[in-house]
């Protein structure tokens, strides 16, 4: 018996909103190539959802073994604090004294990997002192900024360096880069935890932490690896977003996209309490909001009501998942 | 008998789950003053008719009436409003709140300023006074054992003015002497003209305190008998739809396995404080050791031990000889052991997950999450397993929380044999299953001791023990009394032990 993954309902909005879009919005299916990069909505749409979907990929699986993160936005501003003082090296800022001679690759080697102590800290936290994870990453979501504040001396770093920049403006094979980051870390993330045991080991721990310790898996080690798999994802989500604005804001970067990645989760149909995920279903989820926002954007509904339709989706999205609605639903259509 | 004295009448009721019809048309009464067996195997459906019979389901067809009123609950709350009770097999109970709480929970007294919490007490204390349990109510409900636990659940059951009381597997996890208790409890109310549902698997029980037996197979209704009239083979026949005289253990099963094994674990005056003291045991290669006593005597608690869940303050544990120090569920399972617990709700199944996932588990733990059993494989021994011990619905990729109780007791037993236990600790893997089931997993054992297998194996019923084990230790108020072994293994000698006789 095959079954309707769980994030059809997240499919079919998302297919809605496209539909409502090539009938009523002139041009959002139109696509131009301009300096060999490819221009229109619907790339937008992909561009925008980048940083959200990538973090939403590691929320997957912190929230498949019955936690939460809430620490990636903070996370994402460390990681851009990091890169943007290694590129601008200003004077009074603790990073100031490492010279990589604007070397990109180990800047980005060198912001990923702050957030991957990040992401070992929450793990610890978690695994082995057993808080709880709301608890334990509310402590990096507020002092997570403070760090950002502390490496950048509480400026807003700016930086030129048309190389980094291009993590977030460049293009290959039209496409902008962050839809091929999200792409890659898709594919990363697919193969680590579906081709291997990975996944197998994270849904159990979720499903029933207990037994799990029974049939021998490693609990900690488990736990540890997804919070540090979700801190290299904001790390690289901080990348994009420090490479797009080219500065490090520590007190805007990534702010609340966090709850915008928990929520993109829940609606790709991944139960907050743990167990069964979906990678796929949360880029759907990322990709729904987005084509939301875009959408609200381009016919020039007033901004105010933009949260509004939000929720109405959101809400909708999970009545439409919960099978007690279902039932009621189906009660009412058999009278 | 006259249409009065009929309590409630279920006829014709269909349940229909996607891909199964779980209930066929089944009728069922419960006349007033009667204790009433509802007998099946696993997954006949005894649980969905008690299920739809309390609100929990609605039924896809059928009619319902209690006390000669239609009669069609739409909550398991709106049942017991109209005076129908449930004791579940598994506790349904909150375990943070304390034991009043859980008994007045949803009832509870309240007066002008909010709940009176002398009244709910005092209620408690009352209700509980009725099946002749005293204590704390005030005690979080969790800090109970099970079979406490499950007292408090028939307790809360009662507390409301029943008509009909179910108790869908209460004895479970109770020791004869809490049995007992519950026996007396249950005639006494039969006594006062309440019909009494009684779901279970032991036939004892049921020829002990059943006035009429209604018999389930497949989802459809077999039949009904007073139980005077219906002998035990029939009744085991009737249940499986097959001859019990297979049923039978052949004489020269219980051989020895040619000489002495070699140990693979020896406890040496092996002790936790609060679990168990002084246990000193070995367990050969080709062993059956049983563990002898009643609840609470240590029993799952030796078990924890040996597998690493918990670790012994005292004394030590000795794997092919060598001493082990402290070592983790995950150390055990390499060492090649395995552990099938008697809480399969925490401890055993993930509810969500396929039956083929729950099955492989612990192997693949075993094996590392860098080498993933190829998905054909896992199709192959998941399907093998499933058809070696019969579970049904005989479907890999069905979420294990659509199984019967016994069915998903079946496939945590897989889990352990996909490891290849050298030695495989068995708590209480019969509880719950039916006749049927039962043989298939001693048969099973008994072929894999053959093999130079070996395991502890605890269960509630002696003639499974005796029947099973090559050597019983017996224990008492956490220590390990006594070793039985060869033709020393008898119920009455391990009752004797229990009890305490110096003989």
């Amino acid at each position: 018996m095959r079954r309707a993954p769980s994030w059809i309902w997240a499919l079919v909005l998302l297919a809605a909103i496209l539909l409502f879009n090539l009938l009523f919005t002139p041009g959002f299916f139109h696509f131009e190539v301009r300096n060999g990069h490819l221009y229109g909505s619907l790339v937008d749409i992909l561009n925008r959802s980048a940083p959200v979907a990538l973090l939403s990929l590691g929320m997957t699986l912190v929230i498949a073994t019955g936690g939460i993160d809430l620490s990636v936005g903070a996370v994402m501003a460390i990681s851009g604090a990091v890169a943007a003082c290694l590129i601008a090296r200003p004077q009074d800022s603790p990073l100031g004294g490492i010279n990589l001679h604007g070397s990109i690759p180990l800047i980005i080697l060198f912001a990923v990997g702050f957030s991957l102590i990040c992401g070992l800290f929450n793990g610890i936290l978690v695994a082995f002192l057993e808080l709880q994870p709301i608890v334990a990453t509310l402590l990096l979501m507020v002092a997570g900024r403070g760090i950002a504040q502390l490496l950048a001396n509480g400026q807003i770093v700016t930086f030129h360096s048309p190389g980094f920049s291009s993590i977030a403006t460049g293009a290959w094979l039209m496409m902008p880069n962050p839809v091929w980051l999200v792409v890659a870390g898709l594919i990363l993330f697919g193969v680590l935890t579906r081709r291997t045991a990975f996944g197998l080991f994270v849904e159990a721990t979720g499903s029933n932490p207990t037994a799990a310790r029974v049939a021998g898996l490693n609990a900690k080690g488990i736990k540890i690896a997804v919070y540090t798999l979700s801190a290299i994802a904001a790390g690289v989500a901080g990348l994009i977003g420090c490479a797009d604005i080219q500065g490090a804001d520590a007190n805007n970067a990534g702010l609340y996209l966090e709850l915008d990645a928990i929520l993109a989760v829940s609606v790709g149909g991944t139960a907050l309490t743990g167990g069964r995920f979906s990678l796929i279903g949360s880029i759907v989820g990322a990709l729904l909001m987005q084509s939301l926002s875009t959408t609200i954007l381009t016919r020039g509904v007033s901004p105010e009501l933009t949260l509004v339709l939000k929720a109405i989706v959101v809400v909708a999205v999970c009545l439409l998942q919960s099978p007690a609605f279902r039932q009621i639903f189906a009660k009412r259509a058999a009278v | 008998m006259t249409e009065a004295n009929v309590l409630l009448n279920l006829s014709g009721i269909v349940k229909q789950f996607p891909g199964v019809l779980a209930l066929d048309r089944v009728d069922f009464e419960v006349r007033a003053g009667e204790v009433h067996a509802l007998m099946g195997e696993n997954g006949a459906g005894k649980s969905t008719l008690i299920k739809v019979a309390t609100g929990v389901y609605p039924a896809n067809g059928g009619e319902m009436t209690l006390g000669g009123s239609p009669f069609a609950p739409r909550s398991p709350d709106e049942a017991v409003r109209l005076g129908i009770s449930t004791v579940y097999q598994e506790v349904n109970l909150v375990p943070n709140l304390s034991v009043a709480e859980n008994v007045c929970l949803g009832r509870e007294p309240a007066g002008p300023f909010g709940i009176r919490w002398r009244a709910v007490r005092a209620r408690a204390e009352e209700a509980l006074k009725r099946i002749d349990l005293t204590l704390d109510v005030r005690r979080p409900l969790s800090s109970c054992s099970i079979a406490i636990q499950q007292m408090v659940a028939i307790a809360r059951a009662l507390d409301v003015s029943a008509k009909v009381l179910v108790l869908d597997e209460p004895t479970s996890s109770l020791d004869a002497h809490e049995v007992a208790q519950l026996f007396a409890v249950v005639r006494r109310l039969r006594g006062e003209g309440m019909g009494i549902v009684f779901v279970t698997h032991f036939l004892d029980q049921v020829y002990e305190v059943s006035d009429r037996i209604t018999i389930l197979r497949n989802g459809q209704k077999v039949g009904v008998w007073n139980t005077a009239d219906l002998p035990r083979l029939e009744l085991v026949t009737q249940m499986i739809g097959r001859d019990a005289a297979t049923l039978e253990r052949p004489a020269s099963a219980l051989a020895p396995a040619g000489g002495k094994g070699e140990p693979v674990v020896a406890a040496e005056n092996l002790g936790r404080r609060g679990a168990i003291s002084d246990a000193t045991f070995t367990v050969r290669s080709g062993e059956v050791l049983g563990l002898a006593g009643l609840l609470g005597s240590g029993r799952t608690e030796t078990m924890r031990l040996l597998f690493g869940l918990d670790h012994p303050d005292e004394g030590c544990l000795k794997v092919d000889g060598r001493d082990t120090g402290r070592f983790s569920p995950r150390e055990a399972i390499r060492n090649g052991f395995g552990f099938c617990s008697e809480d399969r709700k925490t401890e055993g199944v993930f509810p969500e997950m396929s039956i083929r996932e729950n099955i492989l588990i612990a192997l693949q733990a075993r094996r590392g999450w860098l080498r993933p059993l190829p998905a054909t494989k896992q199709r192959e021994m998941a399907d093998e397993l499933i058809a070696r011990l019969r579970v049904q619905p005989a479907d890999a990729e069905r979420p294990i929380q659509f199984l019967s109780g016994g069915n998903q007791q079946k496939a945590l037993l897989a889990r352990w044999l996909a490891i290849e236990p050298r030695l495989l600790l068995l708590d209480e893997p019969t509880r719950g299953i039916d006749v049927g089931a039962k043989f298939e997993i001693m048969s099973l054992v008994e072929s894999l001791r053959q093999q130079g297998a070996s395991f502890v194996f605890v269960s509630s019923e002696l003639s499974e023990v005796v029947r099973t084990c090559t050597s019983v230790l017996v224990m008492r108020d956490r220590r390990a009394v006594k070793t039985l072994e060869g033709s020393a293994i008898s119920e009455e000698n391990i009752i004797g032990a229990i009890a305490g006789d110096q003989a």
